[in-house]
């Protein structure tokens, strides 16, 4: 007879494993990364392909000829990395600032930490702020919707809240809102944006998978998304000519896709529940804040950021409430 | 009424329960036994026999050493061969007695007959006296001696037994074919725990996925106003006693504490069984009811076994062991332990025999933390395994204890949900060792 394998229980695991929950994620974003190409054709295409690409290889190579570890670029982690970083691109930018922005999220906001399961900074966010810092003018440049065959030739143009940025003061918002496309497009992504951030409805549509799938719950979605609109509402009702509608804020910029794939990243967003609630709340609070008085027209990326700096904080300070701690007499 | 579950933390493995429906068989006697004298929490027993003894079924062959401690009981009739050091479960060699079988003759006043005695004629000292005598402890797992729990600490005042009938444990379906065939029994035998507790409320929780256990239940404690079934939600560790008290009363154990600290007394359905025999027909614990099974064992069984019959015994009996065989399991796939040796004895808490084929046995590859919280989100207790786990490892003891790693019950959901398969429960369980020896320096200083 063989020899039996003695060793510690539990002797049963489950099915799920990093690469299953990374790739579910990825078919998440199918919808809205398909919506993406029917707005700006061969042009996202061209930049998811790139950008995907770029973090696989760069995630390969350093692995393997600077840290010399085995590599784990298949893991679908740098996979991901790069689909939600050409998300937040435009579609019109060019390749090799794609690659920039690739090495700056591999490189700098993960294997500088340690790697997957170490980084501070959701990487994805890391190389886009990088580029939005070292090439303002091509990363606010927003081809328009439904040029299918174009790519750095794209004609450009203003994102919705690059309009109320630019134009309040001299107008209402109820006039610049009026200016930006109506609900409805902005509702199923017709608008100009960065590539995969348009697609509300495909995006919330990604959401629902991943939380039938059980990959993230909804915790830090509804947070940001329910502060957003309670304190533009609040705003909004308190003054309209100065302050857009909640719906105009939730349904623009890139909101959605911060919310419901930046902040839910595993590794940089807090570990209970209650750490999950208010890392929303202050995401959302920032968001609006950096939107309506500092000088960039849109505020979600640094809100992410700002807040992922304090997740250890949040995880020391917020823990699950424990079994047997209070007795009950029921 | 609804289906009631604990309210933080469980997960749902694959029940696999192969060998529910199959009625429970006696497994027959063997050439020898191993009786091992520490089958229980607390102080091993006293050996009563010598090499060369001829001992009865049901012959005291070791006594209680003290008050948490209890008797253990020759199972066969036959000749004592040896009192020596034995393999047990744990890979340890323990004392045992070892009784070469020479037939099944009971000592006097046994009743071995299957006539149901329902009327109780005994005090709550009787019974406490009786079952100590007949040596009965938790056949849930956890061996407690149950003269112990029946024993209300000074000041504490018990006013809810609950009978464990959850068995959440995957594969296994000894509770679940004991319900079933000895329902009536298990009435009488939930009575005579609620005089021996001294409470007049009882609850019978089963999980829903035995609906004929439930039914058959209700239907004999129909005619007791003070014992109730109650149906549960599937959900892995609801036979946990804390989780059970939870689902079932909402009361919460408080941490460190006893379920008495709640009101509340818990006794497996295997107890409440060995309990009626003990008082009512004079019939030590000699026997118990045995899950053998596995994905590819070719006859899974329900078994009533004796105590000290060697596991390959009851394997062969089953069909023996499979080809594709890498792990031997007493117990369930959560908290069972892997044996390294098919001669161990069946134990009083041997619940099952679980046999895992090759290609379930192997454990993934460790990956990275990747701080999915879904550790922290199963642990039934409130507690976040990734962080003990890493407190475990860089051996920071006074923050685990401060992080409740002693309220850990080991059901190993961590462990089974995390998606970079990291070995939460074994570096917790070695936390618990480290910061269990601290503790315990420091009321001795």
């Amino acid at each position: 007879m063989n020899k039996l394998i003695v060793s510690p229980s539990p002797h049963a695991h489950t099915q799920e494993n990093v690469p299953r929950l990374m790739y579910g994620v990825i078919i998440s974003m199918l919808p809205a990364f398909a919506v993406s190409i029917y707005f700006f054709g061969m042009g996202m295409i061209i930049v998811t392909a790139v950008s995907i690409f770029s973090c696989i290889a760069f995630e390969y190579l350093i692995q393997k000829y600077m840290l010399k570890v085995k590599p784990t670029h298949l893991d679908g982690s740098a996979f991901l990395t790069g689909l939600l970083l050409a998300f937040c691109l435009p579609a019109n930018i060019p390749f090799w600032m794609i690659m920039i922005g690739a090495i700056v999220a591999i490189g700098i906001g993960k294997m500088t930490f340690g790697g997957l399961g170490n980084n501070i900074f959701n990487p994805a966010l890391v190389g886009r702020v990088f580029l939005f810092v070292s090439f303002p003018a091509a990363m606010t440049s927003y081809p328009e919707p439904g040029q299918w065959l174009t790519y750095m030739d794209a004609v450009t143009g203003a994102t919705p809240l690059g309009i109320l940025k630019e134009g309040i003061g001299n107008h209402t918002a109820t006039e610049l809102v009026g200016q930006a496309p109506g609900y409805m497009d902005l509702f199923i992504g017709k608008m100009m944006g960065s590539a995969g951030e348009v697609a509300a409805i495909a995006l919330l549509l990604g959401l629902g998978y991943m939380l039938v799938r059980r990959i993230i719950t909804w915790h830090i979605p509804v947070s940001i998304l329910g502060t957003v609109a309670v304190f533009t509402g609040f705003l909004w009702l308190i003054n309209p000519q100065q302050f857009a509608d909640p719906l105009f804020h939730l349904l623009t910029g890139g909101l959605m896709l911060g919310a419901i794939y930046m902040a839910t990243d595993y590794v940089t967003s807090p570990m209970t529940k209650k750490g999950m609630l208010i890392y929303g709340v202050l995401i959302g609070i920032l968001t609006v804040i950096i939107r309506i008085l500092g000088a960039y027209p849109e505020g979600v990326q640094f809100a992410i950021l700002i807040m992922n700096a304090f997740v250890p904080l949040l995880n020391k300070y917020f823990k699950p409430r424990r079994f047997g701690k209070e007795v009950q007499h029921g | 009424m609804g289906l009631l579950t604990f309210s933080r933390g469980g997960i749902h493995p694959a029940e696999n329960k192969i060998s529910a429906g199959k009625k429970i068989e006696f497994a027959g006697l063997p050439e020898q036994v191993i009786i091992p004298v520490s089958q229980h929490l607390g102080a091993p027993s006293k050996v009563l026999v010598k090499k060369g003894d001829e001992v009865k079924t049901g012959q005291v062959i070791a006594e209680s050493s003290g008050f948490v401690s209890t008797n253990i009981h020759s199972s066969v009739t036959g000749k004592v061969l040896k009192v020596d050091a034995f393999p047990d479960t744990s890979g340890y060699r323990k004392m045992a007695v070892q009784i070469q079988v020479e037939g099944d003759e009971w000592v006097e006043g046994a009743d071995t007959g299957d006539e149901l005695i329902t009327s109780i004629e005994y005090t709550s000292e009787e019974i406490r006296d009786k079952i100590l005598k007949a040596g009965i402890v938790g056949l849930g797992g956890a061996t407690f001696p149950s003269h112990v729990k029946l024993t209300t600490p000074k000041g504490k005042k018990a006013d809810h037994l609950l009978i464990n009938g959850a068995e959440c444990e995957p594969y296994l379906t000894a509770d679940h074919a004991l319900m079933l065939e000895k329902s009536r029994e298990l009435a009488i035998g939930t009575k005579i725990l609620m005089k021996g507790l001294g409470v007049d409320k009882a609850i019978i929780g089963i999980e829903n996925n035995k609906p004929d256990a439930i039914r058959v239940m209700e239907e004999a404690v129909s005619g007791d106003p003070g014992i109730s079934v109650q149906a549960l939600q599937v959900k892995y560790p609801q036979g946990g006693e804390k989780q059970l008290i939870k689902a079932i009363l909402n009361r919460e154990v408080p941490s460190g504490g006893l379920p008495v600290d709640v009101g509340v007394v818990v006794f497996n359905v295997g107890t409440a069984y060995a309990s009626y025999n003990a008082v009512q027909k004079n019939r030590p614990l000699i026997e118990r009811v045995v899950t053998v099974t596995g994905k590819s064992v070719s006859n899974p069984s329900n078994f009533l076994v004796r105590i000290g019959t060697p596991a390959s015994y009851i394997i062969e009996k089953a069909g023996g062991l499979p080809e594709d065989t890498a792990k031997v399991i007493n117990g369930g796939p959560m908290m069972g332990k892997a044996v390294s040796n098919l001669d161990i004895p069946i134990v009083k808490g041997s619940s099952g025999i679980l046999i895992i084929r090759k290609e379930e046995s192997a454990r993934d590859a460790v990956k990275p933390c990747i701080r999915c919280t879904k550790c922290v989100s199963v642990c039934p207790m409130g507690l976040e395994p990734y962080l003990l786990m890493a407190q475990a490892e860089k051996g920071m003891y006074e923050d685990l204890e401060k992080d409740k790693v002693m309220d850990c019950i080991e059901c190993g959901s961590c462990s089974y949900t995390c998606p970079s398969s990291r070995p939460l429960l074994d570096y917790i369980r070695l936390g618990k060792a480290e910061v269990g020896k601290i503790m315990r320096s420091r009321k001795a200083v």
